[in-house]
């Protein structure tokens, strides 16, 4: 098998196609989120188009970044500002690493709500009306304080702090993943239960259920390091989540192994309501990634194949 | 008689001043520490924290990016390592799903097809009707038949290529390693407290420092999985060895026969029906780390599993997770079969006569092989011909939560404020210098002061790691879920044992929980008792709860029929029976089974951290995320050091009892 593919791999390098990228394959990891593998799955198709070879490879989204500074994996196509920049600066810093840019999704994530709890809490989605309403949103747990579902502490989020900050009648409840957090929506929302909860866009969840983003004071830098800053002139974080745009990261070496290629990478772009939609073909309509993928890449021949001409 | 009482007075006011004092010091500790104005009685002070998972940090640094023999780095080693485990696992994969490719992208040039299913079933009839009947054929093409028709068969190959590399280098490191602590006592002593770490860390602890060593995808995953099913078969080669009865081993030696005769010509064969028991552990183990496995790599029906469960796709998880127990099941009857399965006479003829299934399966294969080019249905499994079960489930799963919510939230906030919230009030009031001394206490008094003197170690390690509060959140959880699950695990048992019908039934149901992946009912428990403490516990109670039933029922069935026939001369009514002969005689075996379901507890303890707990399991999961090797390895180590306490007092308490009643 690996004579065969040596040997082969020496036939490729006679007949130039990108003459200059190794046709060594540049692995890209893949998480467990739909998003992702969507994502993923069309940077590896367009890369194919440009002529490179390509794998696969099955990777937590955190614990990835060991692989990426060795090189035993070559491209991570979603690091989230949110959630993931602290690890990206941290292996970028180790000099490893590289940043290859936005993918142009920008990543939501705020209180959000279920429409149904518009007639029962009137008032939303302005925040203050979050206090009026805090019984509504209590539990035996919880009572008399409204209960609010967090992601998992791993993501930070500062949602003590906010609650303490902006005086909010709720307790901060953390789910251990991602899972079990739209588990709780799901359960509650077949109940027309009350719940408020951590959610992200682009993700599924919003597009599945009907329900909006609670309005927060407008997020900036300085209320988050100011305490004098907004409503409370005592305290940071008084004010909404801040949005970020999704990385991509490479292996340091990728740019000299694949200079095509990651010329592609860096030019890879797409927007939250294309990615959504594909997102909701996935999950909502059982639709397989590479249908879906292979359909994008119908629609916009003239956006992808940009992205390798540039 | 009167010595004896004064005895067990004795013993009772210890336990009962212990449990007094704690729970006095455990009520006032914060009126004590306003009182005295000292905080270090309820936090341990910062300044004389050990800082163990930062220089654990350092050390694997070192070792990943400098350690070096002259010729070659540390990290060389592994990956050579690693190369070495990829190329039977590429073969399998090759061979079961993915077919032999040259040339890669593009330019790749099939070069021979995967098997196809149909001689995938047809080998595993073999296996079965060779290691025991045409019933047991039956069952285990029944089982792979399963995969086919649900959907699963892809990603049941995958996981199948990764189980048969992991088996035999847990089964054939086990017998070496085993092999050599039985000729030397010095590789047993260092081999004892190394097995105990590596069957109660959290295999979460050392996943980092793993991928490091042995980069990413599927070997990382392999080699996780050997380090964890491992163990049980080191320890059955032990007693195995130690079995072969002594006039065996003379007769070896009145030939003349050398030690390495010794150890494959008498030994071995002789304890083969033993060490099979070993490799069937090494394969129920192996299944049990698929889900985890899939988190680094490993892809297969673990990865179904959680891919289905993160868009909440509870149908397909199901049906995902029951692929793997059909599976399970498969291994495992088949395993069996081969240890309990006699020597027979070599058939005489032909080719074909001695080795019927040798040339059916040849024939299967080739024949398949052909038509697979003409008709695609042979070779792989038409998608038209597919089962879907996933919607029953989603469903069924609606309708439990509209319908029953109400009365479910009810029941739980009893259990709540009764039960889960006054024990955890009272573990975490504990403050940590008595909660050191009272364990060596505890197990000075059952075990030995050598115990003692270990426990307390032990636990100041925890408390000086600066994770007591996580540790006793730890303790609460485990012990309310043991708690629970002996309650319902006992009287199950006990059923099981009087009733043979009722038995297979119940026993069936736990062999079903026990290799169901656990993450298929965690996000049901979710949407029905949402996150926090009470999910987590009955996610343990579920997946404890096998071990309380199976030594209940052991234990009940192994009463010596003398004393239940003299207990019936005596008049005894059943039921008189039951709880004045053999309960007592079953408590040794009742205790190692609340032995079992405390070590279960503990090593689910970290899946719950997916729900949302503040234990110990969080803070292994945490470092996980975050990629800290050493904050990892020490959380790993606070909870092996818990169970490894709870294991030694509960088995001497087991032996204390078999002493009392003579066994």
């Amino acid at each position: 098998m690996k004579h065969l593919s040596v040997l082969t791999a020496a036939c490729l390098a006679a007949t130039p196609v990108l003459a200059q990228d190794s046709s060594d394959p540049i692995k890209l990891t893949l998480h467990d989120w739909s998003g992702q593998l969507i994502t993923t799955t069309l940077m590896g198709e367009v890369l194919k188009e440009a002529g490179n070879n390509i794998e696969y490879v099955q990777a937590d989204y955190i614990a990835q970044f060991a692989g990426l500074k060795t090189g035993d994996l070559h491209l991570a196509m979603e690091i989230w500002e949110t959630t993931g920049r602290e690890a990206l600066d941290e292996a970028v810093a180790s000099g490893n690493v590289v940043n290859m840019g936005e993918t142009g999704m920008l990543a939501i994530e705020e209180w959000w709500y279920p429409a149904y709890m518009e007639e029962r809490c009137p008032g939303l989605p302005n925040w203050e009306a979050l206090n009026d309403c805090a019984q509504e949103f209590a539990t035996a747990e919880t009572a008399p304080l409204g209960r609010y579902l967090g992601g998992p502490v791993t993501w930070g989020g500062f949602d003590e702090e906010r609650v303490e900050a902006l005086g909010l009648d709720f307790e901060v409840v953390h789910a251990g993943t991602d899972a079990a957090l739209f588990a709780e929506l799901e359960a509650a929302y077949q109940r027309q239960d009350p719940i408020v909860l951590w959610v992200y866009a682009p993700h599924w969840a919003p597009a599945k259920y009907d329900g909006s983003f609670v309005e927060f004071p407008k997020y900036s830098a300085e209320c988050y390091n100011d305490p004098s800053v907004g409503i409370n002139p005592n305290a940071a974080y008084d004010c909404g989540k801040p949005t970020g745009p999704i990385w991509k990261a490479a292996w340091a070496g990728l740019p000299d192994q694949w200079p095509g290629a990651a010329k592609v990478i860096e030019n890879f772009n797409i927007s939250n309501e294309d990615m959504g939609a594909m997102v909701a073909d996935v999950d909502l309509n059982g639709k397989s990634v590479e249908e879906v993928v292979a359909a994008w890449m119908a629609d916009n021949e003239s956006a992808w194949k940009g992205w390798i001409a540039q | 008689m009167q010595a004896l009482s004064r005895h067990i007075t004795r013993a009772r006011l210890f336990w009962v001043g212990l449990f007094a004092v704690t729970w006095a010091l455990s009520q006032y500790s914060f009126q004590i520490y306003k009182a005295l104005d000292a905080r270090w009685i309820i936090r341990f002070p910062s300044q004389y924290q050990l800082n163990t998972d930062t220089v654990i940090s350092g050390f694997l640094d070192w070792l990943v990016n400098a350690a070096n023999f002259g010729l070659f780095t540390f990290r060389d080693l592994t990956r050579a390592i690693a190369w070495v485990i990829e190329q039977p696992y590429q073969f399998l994969r090759n061979l079961l799903i993915e077919g032999f490719q040259s040339g890669i992208g593009d330019t790749a040039v099939q070069v021979a097809p995967s098997l196809s299913w149909i001689a995938v079933i047809a080998i595993a009839v073999a296996i079965g009707h060779y290691a025991r009947d045409w019933a047991l054929a039956a069952l285990v093409g029944a089982c792979f038949l399963y995969l086919a028709v649900f959907g699963q068969w892809d990603s049941a190959m995958i996981t199948l290529a990764s189980v048969l590399v992991a088996v035999p280098i847990g089964a054939v490191g086990g017998l070496g390693l085993g092999i050599l602590a039985y000729r030397s006592a010095w590789v047993d002593r260092m081999l004892r407290p190394v097995l105990d770490l590596m069957q109660t860390v959290p295999v979460f602890a050392y996943l980092v420092p793993i991928l490091i060593l042995f980069g990413f995808g599927p070997v990382a995953a392999l080699v996780a999985t050997v380090i964890y099913a491992m163990p049980p078969m080191i320890r059955v080669t032990i007693v195995a060895l130690r079995g072969v009865p002594e006039e065996l081993l003379e007769a070896g030696r009145m030939m003349g026969a050398t030690q390495r005769q010794m150890t494959w010509k008498v030994l071995v064969p002789a304890a083969t029906p033993t060490l099979m028991v070993g490799v069937n552990q090494v394969i129920m183990l192996t299944l049990n780390m698929v889900i985890i496995a899939s988190m680094i790599g490993a892809g297969g029906l673990g990865f179904d599993v959680l891919a289905s469960l993160r868009k909440l796709d509870i149908g397909g998880g199901i049906e995902a997770g029951l692929a793997i127990v059909v599976m399970a099941i498969a291994l495992d009857r088949a395993s069996q079969a081969f240890s309990e399965r006699r020597m027979q006479h070599p058939r005489t003829g032909t080719l074909m006569q001695r080795h019927p299934w040798t040339t059916t399966v040849v024939v299967i294969v080739l024949g398949t092989f052909l038509l697979g080019q003409v008709l695609p249905a042979v070779q792989s499994y038409p998608d038209d011909w597919k089962i879907s079960t996933g919607r029953f489930w989603s469903d069924g799963m609606e309708w439990i939560n509209v319908n029953f919510f109400d009365t479910l939230e009810a029941i739980k906030t009893v259990l709540l404020t009764t039960l889960l919230l006054p024990v955890k009030k009272f573990f975490s009031g504990i403050p940590w210098a008595w909660g050191i001394i009272a364990t060596g206490l505890i197990a000075w008094r059952v075990a030995g002061w050598k115990l003692g003197v270990a426990a307390a170690l032990m636990m100041g390690f925890i408390a000086a790691s600066g994770l007591w509060g996580k540790a006793m959140v730890t303790l609460y959880l485990c012990g309310v879920s043991v708690f629970i699950a002996v309650l319902i695990g006992t009287p199950l048992g006990i059923w099981a044992a009087q009733k043979p019908g009722a038995g297979r039934v119940i026993l069936g149901l736990m062999d079903t929980l026990q290799t169901l992946p656990s993450f298929v009912y965690l996000i049901p428990v979710v949407m029905l008792f949402r996150v926090g403490d009470f999910s987590a516990m009955i996610a343990v109670v579920l997946y404890a709860l096998a071990p309380a039933v199976r030594y209940a029922a052991h234990g009940i069935r192994e009463v010596p029929p003398q004393l239940l026939e003299a207990g019936k001369m005596a008049g005894c009514t059943p039921r008189q029976l039951l709880w004045r002969v053999k309960l007592p005689l079953a408590t040794p075996q009742l205790l190692l089974g609340v032995n079992q379901t405390i070590m279960l507890a503990l090593s689910m303890l970290v899946i719950t951290a997916l729900v949302g707990t503040r234990d110990l399991g969080q803070e292994v999961y945490i470092a996980l995320t975050k990629a800290n090797a050493g904050q990892g390895i020490v959380a790993g180590l606070s909870v092996a050091f818990i169970a490894i306490i709870a294991d030694r007092i509960v088995h001497a308490l087991s032996d204390t009892q078999k002493k009392r009643l003579g066994l």
